[in-house]
Formats: structure tokens, sequence, C-alpha cells
């Protein structure tokens, strides 16, 4: 017998008791549409993180004062006080060094005119927007000049700049006020987007971090130096000299812990990307306990089909049906089930990604390979549980078969 | 003479727990093509047990059986299926119809198996003609729920006949009938063997039934203990033309 022709009686026996066929099948759709939406979470969520490294810079180090590895006084990341700006220019005349920017961070309350905006006031150094390969749209970024004297004149981030004045005005050369002084604009930023996690790089404002330090906080220390390698090979090295030369300046004894960290960007990136593996993993298994519930749904259908429709098995089987014709048209009909399930489950979790990003703004992106697996993993199903009851059905002895009452 | 069916010998023993149940204790028989054989006897004396083993359904426990020449007591489960398919048709005493199925897709069945590899237009062909064969053309849409007794019967006779068999096997086809359809039925199997020379082979346990056969034998214990012709035979047509009724109001 032709796979066309099993195809067809196996249709047309799923024909025949509509509403079954819908509900079981809806056991399958909600299982693939699950493992889809999941999986497309997570993928999303890494393209993201890669798109992030990739925007970031993968040369980028990242050197911040504290550790939380350190025994005794937990201090969080940055909040030590233990980086200065000398150790920023030690850093900076390290081999295989490019650029160095120290960085001091804080919340500020910005105002210009009768606008008013609470924002993160980095400061940092000159060469930012070449670390953070960031171009400018307008004005440019403060100078060298402007660090060593502790110059009030701030470089805006797109967003700060949209809320503090209409999109007419030219904002630089502008006054405005930071923590109650005043600031001249000399720039605005270009627009970077989202950053992997949500955050709005373009709501900033950058400042000389010499002027963080002397007029904003009056503290001496510096939470972060941002380096970058010469080249994206070298990162792990400079990491490591980087570290030495840190140990030696904060004379850290050997064994001692560093009072500081050095991470590359990578090492970043690749933490939160095994983290979302991690979660995609996990979403994708408890959405996989729904396609199993999903296939036993099957399986379960396809016993009491069995047992319903013994007299026909019977029938089929005086009328020349063999054992493994029987056994097909059963296998046939839960793999139809499955299949169909599946394809639509994949639309499904098609849309519910699409909507996921659309109404609450997370990335998702449904990978074809996702679509295979899921689709694989349906016939899979379907003849995995289909199996049983259809070797039930083909097992019948016909005699028997068309006495059953 | 050509035997269709020959029988040598033919043992069937059912073994229930600990019990032996002799069903067939030795059946020696031979039917000739065209025959019209009613198989008669008490309840339990082995007349279901014969056909399931003259119809391929089954293998005797020892003993020898003959289909057109063919040894087919030893063949394998796919050998008898394929030997079914193609030289037995079976008629039911409870139709064994698909529901919700059109009468028409009820009767091509049969060509769905044994690699026919017909076209749809072609198989379509063959279930009119042998609908034709039982007066149900008009009825080859409608869904058994949607047939009488008689004409459901009718339908799993021209389902039987699709594919050329050599012989019909009949378990009380008349069982679930009343007395006017049965004659009905009977008329249709007399003129099946009558003008397409298919051997019949119709298990009764009533006699009257019996009558419209050529032969009869009868069944006791799982033994032939009868077997002789039919010498007043019973007509279905005739009958039907003097019942008062028109038999075409149906
Ligand atoms: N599958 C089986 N297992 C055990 N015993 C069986 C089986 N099938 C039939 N028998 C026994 O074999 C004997 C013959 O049964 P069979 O069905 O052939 O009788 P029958 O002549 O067709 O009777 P009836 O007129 O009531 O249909 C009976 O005693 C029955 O109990
Ligand atoms: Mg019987």
């Amino acid at each position: 017998m032709s796979v066309f022709m099993i195809l067809r009686i196996a249709l047309k026996a799923l024909g025949r008791n509509k509403m079954r066929t819908a509900l079981t099948m809806l056991g399958m759709i909600i299982g693939v549409a699950a493992v889809i939406t999941m999986v497309a979470l997570g993928t999303g969520a890494q393209t993201s993180i890669e798109a992030q490294i990739q925007s970031a810079g993968t040369n980028m180090i990242i050197v911040s004062a504290g550790n939380f590895n350190m025994g005794g006084v937990r201090q969080g990341q940055g909040n030590a006080s233990t980086l200065i700006p000398e150790d920023a220019q030690a850093i900076a005349q390290l081999p295989g060094v490019q650029y160095t920017a120290s960085q001091s961070n804080m919340r500020g309350q910005i105002v210009a005119g009768n606008q008013n905006w609470n924002t993160q006031v980095q400061g940092t150094d000159v060469d930012l927007p070449l670390i953070r390969s960031w171009p400018l749209k307008e004005g440019a970024f403060f100078t060298p000049q402007d660090v060593t004297t502790a110059s009030k004149v701030a470089v805006l981030g797109a967003v700060v700049r949209d809320q503090l004045f209409d999109p007419m005005t030219n904002p630089v050369g502008q006054v405005i006020r930071i923590s109650h002084q005043p600031f001249t604009v000399v720039g605005v930023m270009g627009s970077k987007g989202q950053s992997g996690m949500g955050q709005d790089q373009d709501d900033v404002v950058f400042v000389p971090y010499t002027t963080v330090l002397k007029k904003l906080r009056g503290i001496t220390n510096i939470q972060q130096v941002q380096v970058s390698a010469a080249s994206a090979g070298e990162t792990t090295k400079v990491a490591d000299n980087i570290a030495q030369v840190l140990r030696v300046r904060h004379k850290i004894q050997p064994g001692d812990p560093d009072d500081f960290m050095v991470r590359t960007m990578e090492e970043m990136a690749n933490v939160r990307k095994e983290a979302t593996q991690t979660m995609t993993a996990l979403l994708a298994s408890i959405a996989g306990v729904s396609l199993l519930v999903g296939g036993i749904g099957i399986m379960n259908i396809m016993l009491v089909s069995v047992t319903e429709r013994t007299r026909e098995i019977g029938l089929r089987m005086a009328i020349g049906a063999r054992g493994r014709d029987v056994l097909l048209q059963f296998l046939v009909e839960a793999v139809v089930l499955s299949l169909f399930g599946g394809g639509i489950g994949i639309a499904l979790g098609f849309g519910v990604a699409q909507g996921v990003t659309l109404w609450q703004g997370w990335p998702t992106a449904v990978s074809s390979n996702a679509v295979l697996v899921a689709f694989g993993f349906a016939a899979m199903t379907g003849v995995f549980f289909g199996f049983y009851p259809a070797r039930k059905a083909a097992a019948l002895d016909p005699i028997d078969a068309l006495r059953f009452e | 003479m050509s035997a269709v069916i020959s029988v040598k010998n033919l043992v069937k023993t059912y073994v229930v727990g600990e019990v032996e149940v002799k069903a067939l204790r030795g059946v020696n028989l031979e039917v000739q093509r065209g025959e019209f054989l009613a198989v008669a006897g008490p309840s339990g004396s082995g007349k279901s047990t014969f056909m399931h083993i003259v119809g391929c359904l089954d293998r005797p426990t020892s003993g020898q059986y003959f289909l057109d020449g063919q040894d087919v007591s030893r063949m394998s489960k796919d050998a008898l299926a394929a030997v079914r398919n193609k030289k037995i048709g079976f008629v039911f005493q409870g139709f064994n119809l698909l529901s919700r199925t059109s009468a028409l897709d009820n009767v091509e069945l049969p060509l769905l198996y044994g690699g026919g590899g017909m076209k749809t237009a072609q198989r379509h062909k063959r279930a009119m003609e042998v609908l034709n064969a039982v007066g149900l053309v008009d009825r080859a849409d409608h869904h058994p729920n949607q047939l009488s007794g008689g004409q459901q019967q009718r339908v799993a006779i021209a389902r039987a006949l699709i594919n050329n068999p050599s012989i019909l096997l009949a378990d009380e086809p008349t069982g679930n009938l009343d007395t006017k359809t049965s004659i009905e039925v009977m008329g249709i199997f007399q003129r099946l063997n009558r003008e397409r020379g298919i051997t019949v082979v119709l298990i009764t346990h009533e006699m009257d039934i019996a009558e419209y056969g050529t032969r009869m034998v009868t069944f006791r214990d799982g033994l032939v203990v009868a077997d002789k012709g039919i010498t007043r035979r019973r007509i279905a047509q005739d009958e039907l033309a003097a019942l008062p009724e028109p038999a075409e109001a149906v």
C-alpha cells in the first residue's frame, strides 16, 4: 500500500472524529508553541548580548575598584576606594594598551531652563568615544585641557538631549545645571540604543572625571578604568599585565586577594551568555514537559481509538489488511496528529514570540533550528507515542477483533 | 471437476486454560466451483470455526486446506491476508461497515489493500459497478446510519464482491434481518451464484434459509454429520414476486 493511500486512510479516520482530533492536537499545539516561544526568548536575549559586545567593542577591558571575591569587609564592585587616577595613568603606559579612561559615575539631577531630568552622570576621560567607538552628533567631546582643569563642561547623551532641549534648539553652548552647578554643553553623542539588559545607553551625561571628583563629589578615588587593547586578540594578555601592575602599585602581598577587578568585555559577555543559555535550557525543558504531556495525550487517544475501533481493525484484516498495514495506519494517524499539531504550534509560537516583542519589548528570535527541532520532536513524539497503540492494533487477532463487542 | 475448497481431516483445538476445546475434529469436505453450500448445525457445532479457516482468517491445528488447489493451511499471516483480499469475500451477521463513511468508501475499502495501485477514478468506477449489482447505486453517498439493515447488508455484499473473489463466505448474513429482507439478501446471493458463478458458503442455523442453497452440510460436535443436495430449492426471486407488496418499494 502506498504512503499516499495510508495517509488518505489516516486523514479519513481522523476526520471521522473531528472534535477529538482537534483536542488531541491542542496538547501538541500548546507543547510545541511553548517550546518555540521559550527558545525564541532565549535566543533573542543571546542575540542582543552578542550585538552588545559588538557595539561595546570586543577589545574592551574594565578595571573596577574593589573585588567581590575579597574576604573580610565585603565591598561592592566600584564602591571601594582603592582605585585612583594615577592607576589609570600607569595602565596607559603598558604595552598593548591603546586608550584608557578613568570613570567616576553618579546619579544627578539635570536642569536646563525649565526642563528637568534625572540621569546618570559619567565622569570620564577624553578617549571614551574611541574606546566605545561612539561618534558625536553635534559639537565635540571635552578636551584634555578640560580634564586637567576640571572644567564644568558636559556632553549629552541623545535621550538627555531630547529631554532637556526641543529638537530645534542647538544645545551646544547652552548652560545646564548638574546638581545645582552650571555646566556648558560642548557636544551631543550619537544614539547608541538599548544595551542587552534593557538599559538605555543614551540616557547619560558625560563630564570630565576630574570634575566629578573635585567639583561634584569631593573625593579622590575613581570607580573604574575603561581600557581598550590595541588588538582584540591581546585582551587577555593586557588584562593580566594590568592586574600585575595594580598589585604592585597597591602593594598587595603575594597570596592576598586583589583589591580591584579586571574583566574583559568577552568574559563579561560570556558570563551573561551562559546565564541566558541556562535560562533558555530551563525554559525549553519546562516547555518540553508540556510537549511530553501532549505526546502522552496522543498515546491515550490512540489507545482509546484502538479499543473503540477493534471491530474496524478486524474487518480491515478480514478484507486483506496485513499487520503492518494496520500498524502503519495507526502510526500515521498519530504522526499526522502530532505533525499537524506541531505545525500549528510552530505558527502559534511564532505569533506569541512576535507578540512578546511587540508588547513587552523583549527581544525574541525564532531560529530555523528551533523550528526544525520542534517539528522533528513533534514527529518523534508521534512515532514514539503512536507506536505502542499501533502495535497493539496490529497484533490483534482478526477473529477476536471481529467478535469484539 | 475442480474443487474450490478442499479440506482434509481438518482439526481445530482451542486451549482455554487447562481445558482443550475441540471445535473441529477432522472435517473432510470438497466444494466445487459454482456450488451454493449451506452449512447448518446446532450452536457450538463448529460452523463459524470452519468458516474462519476456510476464509483464511485462522489456521487449522492439523489437517490440510486447499483453496483453488493451493495449500493455504501453512501459509504465513501476510500471505493469508493477501489470499483474503483477492479470493475471499466476507459477509457478516453484523454487517461490519465503517461508520461515518459513505457506502461507496466502504465498498472501496478492499481495493486499498493488496497493492492494487488503482487510481481513484478506477476505484470509484469499480465500486459503482458492484453497488449496481446489489441495486444500491442511488445510496452510494449514504452513511451506514442512513441505511436500513437490508441495505447495509447489501453494501457489505458489494464490498465482498469488489475484488472478484472465488468464494463468498457468509456467516448468518440474515441473522439481523426480518423475513422479507432476508429473502431479498438471499436473492442477491442466488443471483451472484447463478450469473457470476461465484461459489457461496452460507452458514445458518435456520433450515428455511439453508434451502436457498444447492447443497447442505450439517455439523455436529465438530464433525460433518450430513451432506446432501437440496431437492426442493427455494428461489428468492419467485418468492419475492409472489409477495403481495411490490419488492421494488425498498
Ligand atoms: N477462540 C475460541 N477459544 C476457545 N473456544 C472457542 C473459540 N472459538 C470457538 N470456540 C469453541 O468452539 C466451539 C465451536 O464454536 P463455533 O463458533 O464454531 O460454533 P458455531 O457452530 O458457529 O455456533 P453458533 O451457531 O452459535 O454460531 C464452541 O464450543 C466454542 O465454545
Ligand atoms: Mg457461529
